[in-house]
């Protein structure tokens, strides 16, 4: 018995350990409960939110959210870099130069695409409508599932 | 200083000269340390104010970023301008139901692509033109012509064009076609307003660019075309993500050998004059895929003709 909470003890330190901080750098990540695509959705993090991510297996990070649920997230969505949200809270908020953090909403943004919208040099319309196209994995496995696709290797 | 005390001890190196000098060794060095260390003692000496050496070092880590700098955030505004630039030539085919299944088949796709997540998601749509086409704009909008699709005979085959697009995606290839030089320049702009909310200069300036940027992206795209390179790696990857789907990936050797016969009798245009020839394509892979081509499965040949055929008898 002693040895069990000895084990484990000893496996939630070295997890403690090797858990490092990663930013969502995408505008919603879905945290899962298994490595997978596929896998149920445990969570919901925002664009720019701090996770704590252990050591990558396979292109998943088994994460840990400020509100302590855990799952997995795909390294495509995370990012070593801190991602700060706010214009202006770089250098004295963080200390550290905004080089070593990417400012949400700099550069191509948002303001730059109204200002094109506004010109009328582009027309988003249908931009708008396709991004809006979406398929839930449960369509997706009903989808293979039928099409009778093998594998599934991720 | 010295000319007050009425002696020159040594030969004047004039602050323009030293400006310029540092300027080059921070440019061309591209060694933060020596950059910083350099701007530091013409700061220290009075040649540079402190804001002066603050946008030479901000200046100079600009010059060092390239496209791969831009965050995933960047890439989905550039997409989405190169996917309404597009749409310029190409409109958009408004058939919800085969729009339906298209976005079905990409996302059963892109869920096991090495970059299945993008900043604003994979998303899919037809385009009304006869043109054998099909384009990824960055980030994941992956636009694809009536054309080609009635190259497809089968689920199996529109899956090959849909995970060569998304390749293009994972690889970026499509954001390393804009110059370097708009990058530069865009990079400097927003190195300059770390701390404020962007000005009507700055955001026409920085618009600017970024028009430049979609332009390079959509040149590329729809008229000189990426690299022999970069159409090989989207090949490869491409079969290597049919095959963790689920997809034969002799599908894609049928997709190619099809697409050079239609091309053939299109004459050269469309996709034959953005991509290498279909055939050298097809004969590339050919070596590296196992298995042999087998009869499409029924249901997704039903379900692909029921999607797709009112669109490929259409016009």
């Amino acid at each position: 018995m002693t040895t069990r909470v000895l084990v484990v003890l000893l496996a939630i330190s070295v997890g403690v350990a090797l858990a490092a901080p990663m930013s969502v750098q995408v505008r919603t990540c879905k945290v899962r409960a298994t490595p997978s695509q596929l896998g149920g959705i445990v969570a919901t993090v925002e664009y720019g939110a701090v996770v704590q991510a252990g050591a990558l297996q396979n292109g998943w990070y088994s994460v840990t959210t400020a509100d302590g649920k855990t799952g997995w997230v795909h390294e495509s969505a995370l990012s070593k870099k801190p991602i700060v949200m706010r214009a202006g809270a770089t250098d004295a908020a963080t200390g550290v130069s905004s080089d070593e953090v990417a400012l949400a909403g700099k550069g191509f943004n948002e303001q730059v695409e109204a200002k094109l919208r506004k010109d009328g040099t582009l027309d988003y319309t249908w931009v708008d409508r396709m991004s809006a196209f979406s398929v839930n994995a449960d369509r997706i496995t009903q989808f293979r599932t039928q099409g009778r696709l093998p594998g599934g290797a991720q | 200083m010295n000319e007050r005390h009425g002696r020159r001890i040594s030969p004047p190196i004039s602050s323009m000269t030293l400006v310029l000098s540092l300027l080059a060794a921070v440019l061309l060095g591209g060694c933060e340390t020596v950059r910083e260390a350099g701007t530091g003692i013409a700061q220290a000496t009075g040649v540079i104010s402190s804001d002066q050496a603050d946008s030479i070092n901000r200046g100079a880590k600009a010059v060092e970023k390239t496209w791969q700098d831009l965050t995933p955030e960047q890439e989905y505004y550039i997409g989405r301008a190169v996917a309404a630039r597009v749409f310029q030539t190409y409109p958009p085919l408004d058939r919800p139901l085969a729009n339906d299944y298209l976005n079905l088949l990409g996302q059963s796709l892109a869920i096991f692509s090495n970059c299945p997540e993008t900043f604003g998601g994979y998303h899919f749509l037809l385009l009304d033109s006869d043109e054998i086409n099909a384009f990824a704009a960055p980030g994941g909008l992956i636009l694809v012509t009536r054309g080609m699709v009635r190259c497809c005979e089968n689920e199996d085959e529109l899956a090959a064009v849909l995970a060569h697009e998304i390749c293009h995606v994972e690889k970026k290839h499509g954001l390393s076609a804009i110059k370097q030089g708009r990058l530069t320049e865009a990079f400097t702009i927003v190195a300059a307003e770390s701390a404020k909310q962007m000005g009507g200069e700055e955001l026409a300036s920085l618009t600017r660019e970024f028009e430049g940027s979609v332009g390079d992206v959509v040149m590329t795209l729809t008229t000189s075309g990426y690299s022999r390179t970069q159409e090989r790696d989207a090949d490869v990857a491409a079969v290597r993500l049919l095959r963790r789907a689920g997809y034969p990936q002799t599908a894609m050797i049928a997709m190619l050998e099809r697409m050079n016969e239609r091309l053939t009798d299109a004459g050269g245009l469309g996709f034959a004059k953005t991509h290498p020839s279909a055939k050298s394509r097809a004969d590339a892979l050919r070596a590296t895929i196992a298995g042999t081509t087998s009869t499409p499965d029924p249901v997704r040949q039903q379900r692909f003709s029921a999607a797709m055929q009112p669109v490929m008898a259409s016009k």
